[in-house]
C-alpha cells in the first residue's frame, strides 16, 4: 500500500484549512441522492463531468469546524468500462483521491452491494460503509450486524434510514473521523492463486514506476481483467508490463479453465458473499405489501392493465390540473399585459407582444403543464412502478429497436421533448440514443397536447383527441420499425434492476422534477421568447403569407386544409400551440367550427402533432447529436406528417 | 421409428419453434420436404415417446426430453460443421450436408473429444468458441466465424444438461453454468451477480416474449428475451 502515497501527500495540506472532500459512491437506487440532500440540503451545483453527458452534482457542508465538499458520483453496480459513469466515477476516486469515500450500500441487498464495496477497497481510498434503508430490510426480515460487518469489511460501517434522516449525524462523524485519522485497513484479499498473479503483476507495476496515478494493485487487477482503457494507458508507457500482463492472464485463465475477467468476477462475489452470510441473519416473514403490488404490476393480462392505466393516468392527471392551472395564470398574467396575439401596428409594438407572449405562453406551459406531469411522472419513478412498465413494455420496445429501458425517456417526451432528449442519455449506445430521440420527437409533448385538445377536443369530442392519441402511437411504433432498418448496428438487450417497491422520497421526487424542469428554463424559455417576437414580426412584415401561399399544393391540394394553415404550420415551428393560437387571432374568433370542417380539425391537430419538432427541440437534437442527425430527423418528420397527414384526410372524407 | 428420423423431426421442431411457440404440420412437412399425412403418423409416435406435446389443432411443442435431443442434435452439427471446414478444409457448401449424414453416428464421447480438439490453444484462436447450444439459426461456418469476429465470448462451462433461462417456467431454479455474449454484456452480468455457480430463480416470465426476472443474491434482475437466451443454467441438482 506504499506504492501510491506520491499523489496523496498533495491533499493532506488541505487538513489544516479544515476543508475536506467526501465522495458518495454506489449502486443505483440506494438511497445515495437522499444522502446527499440530507448533507447539503440546498448548497449544490448540479452540472456536467468536464467534457462528459454525465450529470455531476457537487454540494458543501460545515461540520464542526470543517468545511466539507460532498461529491455525488452517479450510481453504478461496478468499476468496469461499460458506461461513462463508471469511467468518470473511477478516475475520480482513484486520482483526484477524495479524503473519504462513503460507500452507501441498501442493506436488503447486502451481497449485491458488497461487491462494489470490494473493488472500491482495491482502490485504496478511506472509506465508510453507510448501510442505508436499515428499515427496510428489517421489514424483509434481515438483520445485519453491524460489528461484524465492520470486522469483515475492516472499514468503519454506519446504519441510517436517510429517508428520515437517522444516523446521518453519526456517519458524518465517522467519514470525517476516517479522513482525519486515516486508520489503517486489512486487506481484503482474494484466493490465494489469484492473489499470487495480482502480486506478480503489482510488483512489477512497481519496479517499472508507471506513475499512473492509481494504486498499482487495482492497475494489476485491471489488467488482468483486459480493462480496456487500463490496458491503453499502461501500454503507453510500458510494452514490457502489458506483455507480462497478457502472459499472466493466459495462465491464470488456462489454468482455471475461465476468462480472466470472469474469474476475478466471481473472486470479488465469494467474498461478497462470505462476508454477507458472515454479517446477516435472514428471519421469515410473510409477503409484504410490496410483493402484492409487484404481482399486479407484472401480471400476464394486469400488468398490462396497470401499465396502460398508470400512462394514460399520467396523461389525464396532466390534462386536467393542467387546464385548471392554466387558466388561473392567464387571467393573472393578463391583468399585467393583454395576451391576444398583436399582428398590427408598429414593428416595435408586434415584437414586444410577441415576446410578452413567449413568456405567457412558456409560464402557462411550464407550471400548469409541465411541473405537474413531471411531478407525479418523478413519483412513479421513485416507487418503482415505471422498472415495471418498463419490464412489461420491453419485448415491444426491442420491435423498435430499444428496450424496456427507453420507456422512461419517451414517457419524458408527453412532458416536453426537449428533455426527454436529453434522458436518452440513460440508454446504452449511440444508435439506441437516436432510435430514442427520434421516436420522441412524433410523442405530442403538453404544447401540442394543447393544440389537439383545442381543435379536436373541443370541436369534436374528447374520445376524437384520445383516438388521436391512439393513433399516434401506432405512428410512431410503425415508423419506429422502419427506423431501425435505417440505422445501422445492432440493437442491445435488457439488463435492469428491479427495485422493491417503496414510498417516493418527496426529496427525491422534488429534485427530479426541478432538474426536467430546468432545462426547459434553460433551454425552450429563450427560444420561446426570441422566437415569438420574430415570428409575429414576419407575419405582420407580410412575409408568411406568400410563404402559405407557396405551400398551398400541399396544405390545401394534398391535406385538404384551408390556405390560412400553411402560416399556422409555419408559426408552430416556434411553438407548436401557435397552431391554435395563431388561428384564433387570424380568424378574430374562438368559433374555429366555421372556418375548419371536422376533417381539417383531426388532419390539422395529426399534421401538427408529426411534422417538425419544435425549435427547441431541434436545438438540442443537435446539441446531443449533430446537424447531420437532427437534420435527418426533422426531414423525417415532415415526410411523416405529409405522408400521414394526406391518408388521414383522404381516409376521413369517406366517413365524415 | 429410427433414432436418425426421430432426431430429424425434433431438431426441425426446435428450429422452427420461435419463442416457445407450437409449430405446425404443415410448417414441419414443408421444411423436410414430407407429405403432412407421414408428418401427422411421425408427431404421435413422438408424442407417445414423450419426446413432445402434439395436438392436432394447436400444433408441436418440445418437451424438456425433446428439446435435449435437438440440443444435442445441434451442437454436433456445428462442431462437425467447424471440424470439417477448418480442419479438413472441406468446401464450405458441400460443409452442411455432410455434416447432417455425420451427426447422427457421432456419440457424446466423441463429441466431446471433437470439441476439445478444436479448442486446442495451437489452433486458431475463433475455435476456442464453441458452439452454441441453442442457436440452430447459423447456418454456415462462415457465419459461425463471423458471430465470433463480432467478439461473442463465454464465461462458465459447457454440459449436457444446460438449459437456457429463457426455457425456464416461473419458479424454477437453477446454478448459472455457462453465458455466452458479447465482453460488455457479459461483464454486466457478471457485475449483477451472475457468475458461474450462482444459484438463480425465475421469479417472473413477461408475455409476448418479454424478459424474464430473476432472483439473485437477493436482488431482482430483469434480462430481455435475447440475453436470457444466451445465460444457461444447470437445473439438475435442484430438481
Amino acid at each position: 500500500m506504499s506504492c501510491h502515497s506520491s499523489g496523496k501527500s498533495k491533499k493532506n495540506n488541505n487538513h489544516s484549512g479544515k476543508r475536506l472532500t467526501i465522495a458518495l459512491a454506489g449502486n443505483a437506487n440506494v438511497g445515495k441522492s437522499v444522502i446527499f440532500n440530507q448533507l447539503t440540503g440546498s448548497n449544490q451545483i448540479i452540472g456536467n463531468w468536464p467534457g462528459k453527458t454525465v450529470d455531476r452534482a457537487e454540494g458543501t457542508l460545515r461540520f464542526e469546524d470543517y468545511d466539507i465538499k460532498v461529491i455525488d458520483l452517479p450510481g453504478i453496480y461496478s468499476f468496469s468500462t461499460f458506461s461513462m459513469e463508471e469511467l468518470v466515477s473511477r478516475n475520480y476516486i482513484a486520482l483526484e483521491k477524495p479524503d473519504v469515500v462513503i460507500n452507501v450500500l441498501d442493506a436488503s441487498i447486502l451481497e449485491r452491494n458488497l461487491f462494489f464495496t470490494i473493488q472500491l477497497t482495491e482502490m485504496e481510498v478511506p472509506m465508510v460503509v453507510c448501510l442505508n434503508q436499515v428499515d427496510e430490510a428489517k421489514k424483509k426480515g434481515i438483520i445485519i450486524h453491524k460489528e461484524k460487518l465492520q470486522e469483515a469489511l475492516g472499514v468503519p460501517v454506519a446504519l441510517t434510514v436517510a429517508t428520515r434522516g437517522e444516523g446521518i449525524y453519526e456517519l458524518v462523524k465517522t467519514a470525517v473521523d476516517v479522513a482525519k485519522n486515516k486508520p489503517k485497513r486489512k486487506e481484503i484479499k482474494y484466493r490465494h492463486d489469484v492473489e499470487e498473479y495480482i502480486g506478480k503483476l503489482a510488483s512489477l507495476i512497481r519496479v517499472e514506476q508507471l506513475e499512473l496515478g492509481y494504486p498499482s494493485r487495482w492497475v494489476a487487477i485491471k489488467l488482468l481483467e483486459g480493462d480496456s482503457e487500463i490496458s491503453k494507458l499502461v501500454s503507453s508507457k510500458s510494452k514490457k508490463v502489458i506483455e507480462e500482463s497478457k502472459r499472466l492472464s493466459r495462465e491464470l485463465s488456462t489454468s482455471c479453465e475461465e476468462p480472466c475477467f470472469s474469474i476475478i468476477a466471481s473472486e470479488r462475489y465469494a467474498l461478497a458473499s462470505m462476508i454477507a452470510s458472515r454479517s446477516l441473519h435472514q428471519n421469515e416473514v410473510k409477503s409484504t405489501l410490496s410483493e402484492k403490488i409487484d404481482w399486479l404490476t407484472t401480471h400476464k393480462v394486469l400488468g398490462y392493465v396497470t401499465s396502460a392505466s398508470v400512462i394514460v393516468g399520467l396523461l389525464l392527471w396532466t390534462f386536467i390540473v393542467g387546464d385548471f392551472l392554466s387558466g388561473l395564470i392567464e387571467e393573472g398574467l393578463s391583468l399585467i399585459a393583454p395576451l391576444d396575439l398583436v399582428l398590427g401596428g408598429s414593428i416595435l409594438e408586434i415584437a414586444w407582444n410577441g415576446v410578452w407572449g413567449g413568456i405567457v405562453a412558456g409560464v402557462t406551459l411550464i407550471i400548469p403543464f409541465v411541473i405537474p406531469f413531471y411531478l407525479l411522472l418523478a413519483m412513479i419513478e421513485d416507487s418503482g412502478i415505471l422498472t415495471r412498465v418498463a419490464f412489461m413494455m420491453d419485448s415491444a420496445m426491442h420491435k423498435i429497436g430499444l428496450h424496456g429501458k427507453a420507456l422512461i425517456p419517451m414517457i419524458l417526451g408527453y412532458g416536453c421533448n426537449v428533455p426527454a432528449i436529453h434522458s436518452t442519455k440513460i440508454m446504452e449506445t449511440r444508435r439506441e440514443k437516436i432510435l430514442a430521440a427520434f421516436a420522441i420527437t412524433f410523442i405530442p409533448c403538453t404544447a401540442v397536447t394543447i393544440v389537439i385538445l383545442g381543435l379536436v377536443g373541443a370541436f369534436l369530442g374528447i374520445q376524437w383527441a384520445l383516438a388521436l392519441y391512439a393513433v399516434n402511437i401506432a405512428i410512431i411504433f410503425l415508423l419506429g420499425r422502419i427506423a431501425v432498418k435505417v440505422v445501422p448496428g445492432k440493437s442491445t438487450g435488457l439488463i435492469m434492476e428491479m427495485h422493491s417497491f417503496k414510498v417516493p422520497s418527496l426529496k427525491v421526487v422534488a429534485k427530479q422534477t426541478w432538474t426536467r424542469t430546468k432545462s426547459l428554463i434553460y433551454i425552450v424559455f429563450p427560444i420561446y421568447i426570441v422566437a415569438s417576437a420574430l415570428i409575429q414580426v414576419l407575419y405582420a412584415l407580410g412575409v408568411l403569407m406568400p410563404i402559405s401561399e407557396a405551400m398551398s399544393p400541399l396544405t390545401v391540394g394534398w391535406l385538404g386544409l384551408p390556405i390560412l394553415a400553411g402560416v399556422l404550420l409555419v408559426m408552430g415551428v416556434v411553438r407548436k400551440e401557435f397552431i391554435i393560437v395563431g388561428a384564433v387571432t387570424i380568424l378574430g374568433t374562438t368559433e374555429l367550427g366555421l372556418f375548419f370542417t371536422p376533417v381539417q380539425f383531426l388532419t390539422l391537430a395529426l399534421v401538427g402533432t408529426l411534422y417538425i419538432p419544435c425549435v427547441a427541440t431541434i436545438g438540442i437534437l443537435i446539441k446531443e447529436f449533430g446537424w447531420k442527425s437532427a437534420g435527418l430527423i426533422s426531414v423525417a418528420n415532415i415526410l411523416a406528417a405529409i405522408l400521414f397527414g394526406g391518408l388521414a384526410f383522404r381516409l376521413l372524407s369517406l366517413f365524415m | 421409428m429410427s433414432r436418425r428420423s426421430v432426431e430429424d423431426y425434433l431438431k426441425t421442431v426446435y428450429d422452427l419453434s420461435k419463442n416457445g411457440e407450437a409449430v405446425t404440420t404443415t410448417q414441419i412437412s414443408k421444411a423436410l420436404n414430407v407429405a403432412p399425412a407421414s408428418v401427422t403418423e411421425m408427431l404421435k409416435k413422438l408424442a407417445d415417446n414423450n419426446y413432445i406435446e402434439y395436438s392436432p389443432y394447436h400444433g408441436t411443442n418440445l418437451t424438456s426430453d425433446g428439446r435435449r435431443i435437438a440440443e444435442k442434435m445441434a451442437r454436433k452439427h456445428r462442431l462437425l460443421e467447424r471440424f470439417l471446414h477448418d480442419i479438413l478444409k472441406i468446401d464450405n457448401m458441400k460443409v452442411h450436408s455432410q455434416a447432417c449424414d455425420m451427426e447422427h453416428a457421432l456419440s457424446d464421447d466423441a463429441e466431446e473429444s471433437l470439441c476439445r480438439f478444436l479448442k486446442h490453444p495451437d489452433s486458431c484462436p475463433d475455435d476456442g468458441k464453441t458452439i452454441p447450444p441453442c442457436d440452430l439459426k447459423i447456418g454456415s461456418c462462415e457465419e459461425c466465424m463471423k458471430l465470433h469476429s463480432q467478439g461473442l465470448e463465454e464465461v462458465g462451462k459447457h454440459n449436457q444438461n444446460l438449459i437456457s433461462i429463457s426455457n425456464l417456467r416461473e419458479g424454477q431454479k437453477g446454478k448459472i453454468a455457462f453465458i455466452r455474449g458479447g465482453h460488455n454484456v457479459l461483464q454486466r452480468l457478471l457485475d449483477m451477480g451472475l457468475t458461474p455457480g450462482t444459484k438463480i430463480c425465475v421469479v417472473r416470465v413477461a408475455p409476448l416474449g418479454g424478459p424474464v426476472e430473476l432472483l439473485v443474491r437477493s436482488s431482482k434482475l430483469a434480462l430481455g428475451k435475447g440475453i436470457a437466451s444466451k445465460v444457461f443454467v444447470d437445473t439438475e441438482e435442484e430438481n
